[in-house]
């Protein structure tokens, strides 16, 4: 099979497993969140908890359980990590050190996964299991939660009530990513990803030596990795390492894994709102912004470039060679569109044109198609500014799901919308100037020299993956000072949260709202003259924002 | 007094097909020149607080004032002197927008001296007093020749008022005490006999106070959407500054440290200036092109709100058709000559005065060449007058009588003296009220037996030419007409089919038209409605758009958020189509403003980033000179495009009556595509004339 028919088919399987999905699960969703029923084991969970799950939440008080169960989750697995050498399962693994433990309780908590950390030397198994592998649950489950009041304020007329939030927490989690998540487990587990309760076990190299394989319980935490858009390796090579990636068909599970919530949630929101369009309008622009990285990406890393790419004829430097391009190409470009952040292959190691594009494509907000969840509520926070100009363009006082566009809305959309530029720009701009950032740097050199560019480029993809709660990592840069460790920490913690408070304002103000309906004067949100409109607005405002930034990065790395 | 001589007389141009598009008033260069002194003054920080973009300009201008001092430079010097420009003409939009308005209201306060006025004592005697020291309540004598002293209603009397100074209308109204021609505004004069006003408003509070303020712009609050956008725009402005402020130190790890003058420059020209220097502009103008129209608007609010209108409410009578109903056409029932019924007719009609009867005389005389005067023979008769007993009017001539009226009344009549009804009247009757028209039966009796009805007299209302146009171009809109009228439903929908309106409610009391507001808004939408009377008032106040007619009552002139000083009904239309030009125009130079910054990215970034990074200069596909005329060109650009756009910024964006989605089109392709390309050209142009100036290029 030559290389084009090979990625070609790849990505055709891809489309074609999400297509199929596409409507019972975006469905499926739909009736979750809208059935009025709890089955048995809710009822216990909310008795135990003593949760009213009948009380329809104001913006506020869904916000204020939100936070809670935030402040909540981060305080217990920073606990759970320090304590964990007297814990059952600890393998003789100590407490972890406050800075990692703080960084990477933020990290699992923000749905980032951010880790700072080598897991097999570092999380015990049972931290792994009750602490990360919880999270990634919850925190995926938080996101979709709150696209949810979202929507609601959308379709709720009156009254300002967006929902629960714990029921949203507890449906999300036991109904949608628990079945999910244990027939993608099952698939991987057919594909030789292991699941084990042991540390390590002891193997004879080539060279006669003896090695320690670090093993764990990988499948169960693999499926949900991928699945609720978190992207923490149980191992440190994450999704390059055979015990959590063995084969290509594996690969793919795992990418279709990663785009398949929040691709499916675009159905929900069509189905809730009552037009289908509306939902396949904003999938169009996402797939739009993920298919023009994909081609651009296969493009830069057919033709070799660089020092090693020359003299091995192919960009395979950081690549598996059982994935190859289009196999590390669909899962980078996959990984970086829907704050993810698991990875299959080195993204410092890309072409530099290659970088700069999955850069941008966190930069753009992580919308193509984004984060479980996460990526549905801000491309509609997109959307609400694209409707805001399109609405003047069309002389009428904007207007979107028949809910007025007003001061209120337009001020909670512009705010979440300035959160993740002023964390990129002001956490990597610090950064640079600080007098240890040179010693972190994988790469460094006089300035001018590739090696200097790519020491910025890892820089502003540690601050952008953060802030994005993307969590890959450029690899190269050191991130353990403390330094690093806090201010990557809180650029995570205010990149989450900030834009969820906002944008739940936002639903709070417009559920008071009653319907205006559509008529011949109104801006229509379907359609291709819409979704130009729309991705004008995305890469524009992200164009504009980190257009310099780019430039003294990946373009000038690139143009070299 | 004449009109001001900014009004524009003619507000909108109709073309026979019934296109039509809202026109705009004339800029002229030299009102820049004018507006120049008003510029600098507003260079007052106060006041550039107001607007966040042009602060960060202004702020920046200043600090790279200082600087150009502290290390000067050719370069500098030039940037900092185009940053001043930008702020200088960003004022001066504001105030070639409010120079126009100052013009009206110098017109108006020369209506607003100080008058004397006669107040009626209780004991019927008069006091003179300042037309300032009246209260709510006084009743004041005005006679020819003198000015009313203050807004108010004529209780007593009838008198012909020249309202020139207020409406530009130089032909004199008659006002008169009861019904709904009783407001009377205070600067107007009286130019025939006497009247009795009851003042209903305060001194310094009166219409022309308030039109005063409002063409000034001394009223003007920023309006919903204005403020929503400015909370973008400075949103936006935040989001540069972060940018400028961490290229400083992403440049430097780069190896080289960035010239302030060029971040500031950098900075200037990303955030949205055009629009943020064009904002209030935009929104003073859109205020001025109503009162262009004679419109006065009582808050910026109304304004915009008539762009989103999904419904409007018309009155029949006067707006879809010329109000009184005329005769059309006479149908004899079998067995009478059509000679014999108009003969009939006419002699019921002679001493009838109101518009239906002279409009049957008139018919008579075209269709059947009857005399329209009475002949010496015919002078002897008795005529017997319409009451609303009888329901029908007639004369006795001879020994003959001959009543015309409503058919069950002339039916009954008609039997009481031994006649019959004919099989072929019902139906005729209901043929004519189906078309929408009003019939009218005719019957004769000799010496009041033997009577028999002769037929059929056919009063229709006529539609306006060319109003169905209109309303099709409102259905393009999304905006839902319905006519409303005291008809019967059967006439109510003729005339509705006929002109083409989506509704109507026939039959309509002033509780039926506040119901149906209601019942709208409570769907949702957005509804416009004109009124005149007192029992108007209620629904005006309800609607999200009340127009009412300067004709009318104060207490319709109060309830209303807008007054037409033309009173001419169908100006909805007009003020619908101003309020989406508003929204239009902001949204177009918003678009503009944002698309605008590629160019300048391709301009600037190659300019200060290719002394560290070399390769960088592919960027420059402009090309330009050198790293300074990129730079210089672009801020030139960013403050020319300025002054360029403000004539669009007041006259509007040209708006042609159609969807939305023909609009977004449109206007993205214009101004969104339109804003990418057109700096690329200006700043190469600019670059080329630039880069001539030695040291530069």
């Amino acid at each position: 099979m030559s290389p084009a028919l090979a990625a070609g088919a790849q990505i055709a399987f891809v489309i074609a497993v999400l297509a199929v999905l596409y409507v019972p699960l975006g469905d499926h969703m739909a009736r979750v969140y809208t059935s009025s029923t709890h089955t048995r084991i809710e009822h216990s969970l909310y008795r135990t908890a003593r949760i009213d799950a009948a009380t329809d939440q104001t913006w506020g008080g869904y916000a204020g359980s939100l936070l809670g169960f935030t402040g909540a989750s981060i305080g217990l697995l920073y606990l759970l990590q320090r304590i964990q050498g007297v814990l059952p399962l600890s393998n003789g693994l100590s407490g972890v050190s406050p800075a990692v433990a703080f960084n990477t309780a933020i990290s699992f908590v923000t749905n980032t996964n951010w880790q700072s950390y080598t897991p097999e030397t570092t999380m015990s198994n049972l931290t792994q299991m009750i602490g990360l592998t919880v999270q990634n649950f919850v925190s995926a489950s938080v996101g979709v939660a709150v696209v949810v009041a979202l929507i609601r304020g959308f379709i709720r007329a009156g009254g300002g009530h967006l929902g629960n939030f714990w029921v949203d927490l507890v449906r999300g989690s036991l109904r949608i990513l628990l079945p999910l998540a244990a027939i993608v487990a099952l698939i991987l587990l057919t594909q030789g990803v292991v699941m084990s309760l042991h540390a390590a076990f002891t193997a004879t190299g080539l060279d006669g030596s003896a090695q320690s394989l670090a093993v764990a319980p990988v499948a169960s935490q693999e499926a949900i990795k991928e699945l609720g858009t978190n992207g923490g390796g149980v191992l440190n090579a994450n999704s390059a390492h055979p015990f959590e990636n063995p084969t290509p068909l594996s690969n793919i599970v795992q990418i279709i894994a990663l785009l398949l919530i929040p691709v499916a949630l675009t159905r929900t929101f069509g189905t809730m709102v009552g037009n289908a369009k509306q939902g396949l309008t904003l999938l169009a622009v996402m797939a739009g912004l993920w298919g023009a990285m994909m081609t651009l990406s296969t493009w830069a890393e057919s033709t070799a470039s660089g020092a090693a790419g020359t003299a091995a004829g192919a960009m395979m430097e950081g690549k598996e060679i059982r994935f190859g391009i289009p196999g590390s190409v669909l899962f980078a470009v996959s990984t970086t569109g829907t704050s993810t952040g698991a990875v299959n292959s080195m993204h410092d190691s890309f072409s530099a044109s290659s970088g700069g594009l999955y850069l941008l494509n966190m930069l753009f907000g992580e919308i193509a198609p984004g984060g479980v969840g996460s990526g549905l509520y801000s491309m509609l926070v997109f959307a609400i500014i694209a409707v805001f100009v399109g609405g003047l363009l069309v002389g009428r006082t904007p207007e979107y799901l028949g809910k007025k566009i007003g001061r209120r809305e337009i001020t909670m959309a512009a705010l979440s919308v300035l959160v993740m530029p002023a964390l990129v720009l002001v956490g990597s701009g610090v950064a640079l100037v600080l007098p240890g950032t040179s010693n972190a740097l994988g790469n460094s050199g006089d300035p001018g020299t590739a090696g200097g560019i790519h020491g910025f480029s890892e820089v502003l993809y540690a601050y952008a993956s953060a802030s994005n709660n993307n969590g890959s990592a450029f690899a190269g840069l050191t991130v353990t000072s403390d330094w690093f460790q806090i201010s990557l920490g809180v650029a995570m913690l205010l990149g989450r949260l900030l834009p969820i408070l906002f944008i739940l304002a936002l639903a709070g103000s417009l559920a008071t709202q009653r319907h205006t309906p559509a008529s011949a004067g109104t801006l229509p949100t379907t359609g291709v003259l819409y979704g130009a409109l729309l991705s004008g607005v995305v890469v524009l405002v992200s164009a504009l924002t980190f257009f310099p930034a780019l430039a003294l990065g990946p373009l000038a790395e690139a143009l070299l | 007094m004449t009109a001001p001589s900014t009004l524009d007389p003619s507000p909108a141009v109709t073309d026979p097909a019934g296109g039509h598009r809202v026109t705009t008033g004339i800029f002229q260069p030299k009102q820049l020149v004018a507006a120049l002194p008003g510029a600098l003054r507003k260079l007052n920080p106060r006041h550039q607080a107001r607007n966040p973009v042009m602060f960060v300009v202004f702020v920046g201008s200043i600090t790279s004032t200082v600087l150009a001092i502290l290390s000067p430079s050719l370069f500098g010097w030039l940037v900092v002197l185009w940053l001043w420009f930008t702020v200088v003409f960003a004022n001066l939009a504001e105030s070639v927008a409010e120079g126009r308005g100052k013009a009206q209201a110098a017109t108006l306060r020369q209506a607003k001296r100080d008058t004397v006025a006669r107040r009626l004592n209780p004991d019927r005697t008069e006091t003179l007093v300042s037309g300032n020291d009246l209260v709510i309540g006084d009743r004041v004598v005005v006679e020819a020749g003198q000015t009313v002293p203050g807004d108010g209603d004529i209780v007593e009397g009838i008198a012909t008022v020249d309202e020139s100074a207020i409406t530009g209308e130089s032909a004199p109204v008659v006002r008169e005490s009861g019904g709904d021609r009783c407001a009377v505004t205070g600067g107007t004069t009286v130019l025939s006999d006497r009247i009795v006003v009851e003042i209903t408003t305060k001194p310094g509070e009166s219409f022309v106070d308030r039109m005063i303020a409002l063409v000034e712009g001394a009223a003007r609050q920023k309006t919903p959407n204005e403020i929503a956008l400015n909370i973008l725009l400075a949103s936006l402005t935040i989001i540069f500054l972060l940018v400028v402020v961490a290229v400083g130190p992403m440049a430097a790890y780069g190896g080289e440290q960035q010239d302030p003058i060029r971040l500031i420059a950098l900075l200037v020209c990303l955030i949205p200036t055009t629009i943020g220097a064009l904002l209030s502009a935009i929104g003073i103008a859109g205020m001025d092109r109503l009162v262009q129209r004679n419109v006065l608007a009582m808050s910026g609010r109304a304004v915009e709100a008539a762009g989103d209108i999904d419904v409007l409410l018309m009155d029949k009578t006067g707006t879809i058709t010329f109000g009184n109903r005329r005769a059309t056409a006479l149908h004899p029932v079998p067995g009478v000559m059509a000679m014999e019924l108009a003969a009939a007719a006419r002699l019921s009609s002679l001493a009838d005065e109101t518009p239906e009867g002279r409009s049957i005389v008139t018919l008579c005389g075209t269709d059947f060449q009857l005399p329209p005067e009475l002949s010496t023979d015919e002078r002897r008769a008795q005529f017997v007058p319409f009451t609303a007993q009888t329901r029908m009017s007639g004369l006795d001539l001879d020994g003959r009588q001959i009543r015309k009226g409503a058919g069950t009344s002339v039916l009954a009549w008609t039997v009481e003296r031994g006649g019959t009804a004919p099989v072929e009247l019902t139906r005729l009757v209901t043929e004519v009220s189906q078309r929408g028209a009003t019939p009218l039966v005719v019957t004769a009796a000799e010496n009041n037996c033997k009577a028999a009805i002769l037929g059929v007299i056919e009063l229709s209302d006529v539609v306006k030419p060319h109003i169905a146009a209109r309303f099709a171009d409102l259905r393009a809109m999304g905006i839902r007409t319905v006519m409303v009228t005291g008809d019967n439903p059967v006439t109510a929908k003729s005339i509705a089919a006929q002109a083409g309106v989506d509704d109507f409610l026939a039959e309509a009391t002033p509780e039926d038209k506040l119901a149906l507001i209601r019942r709208e808004q409570e769907g949702g939408r957005l509804v416009a409605m004109t009124g005149d009377g007192t029992n108007d008032a209620p629904a005006l106040a309800q609607a999200d758009v009340g127009v009412a007619m300067n004709t009318g009552t104060s207490a319709a002139k109060e309830a209303g958020n807008m007054v037409d000083l033309d009173s001419d009904p169908t100006k909805l239309i007009e003020i619908v189509e101003i309020g989406k030009q508003l929204l239009i125009t902001r949204g177009a130079l918003t678009t503009f403003s944002l698309a605008n910054d590629l160019a300048k990215y391709f301009a600037i970034l190659p300019a200060m980033f290719s002394g560290i990074y070399p390769q960088l200069d592919s960027l420059n596909i402009m090309p330009l000179a050198t790293p300074a005329s990129a730079i210089l060109s672009a801020v030139i650009f960013n403050a020319l495009v300025i002054v360029v756009l403000i004539p669009l910024a007041l006259k509007g964006v040209r708006y042609t009556p159609t969807t939305a989605a023909r609009l977004l089109q449109r206007n993205l392709a214009l101004y969104g595509v339109g804003g990418v390309l057109v700096p690329f050209v200006g700043i190469w142009l600019i670059d080329l004339v630039v880069r001539l100036i030695p040291g530069i290029g």
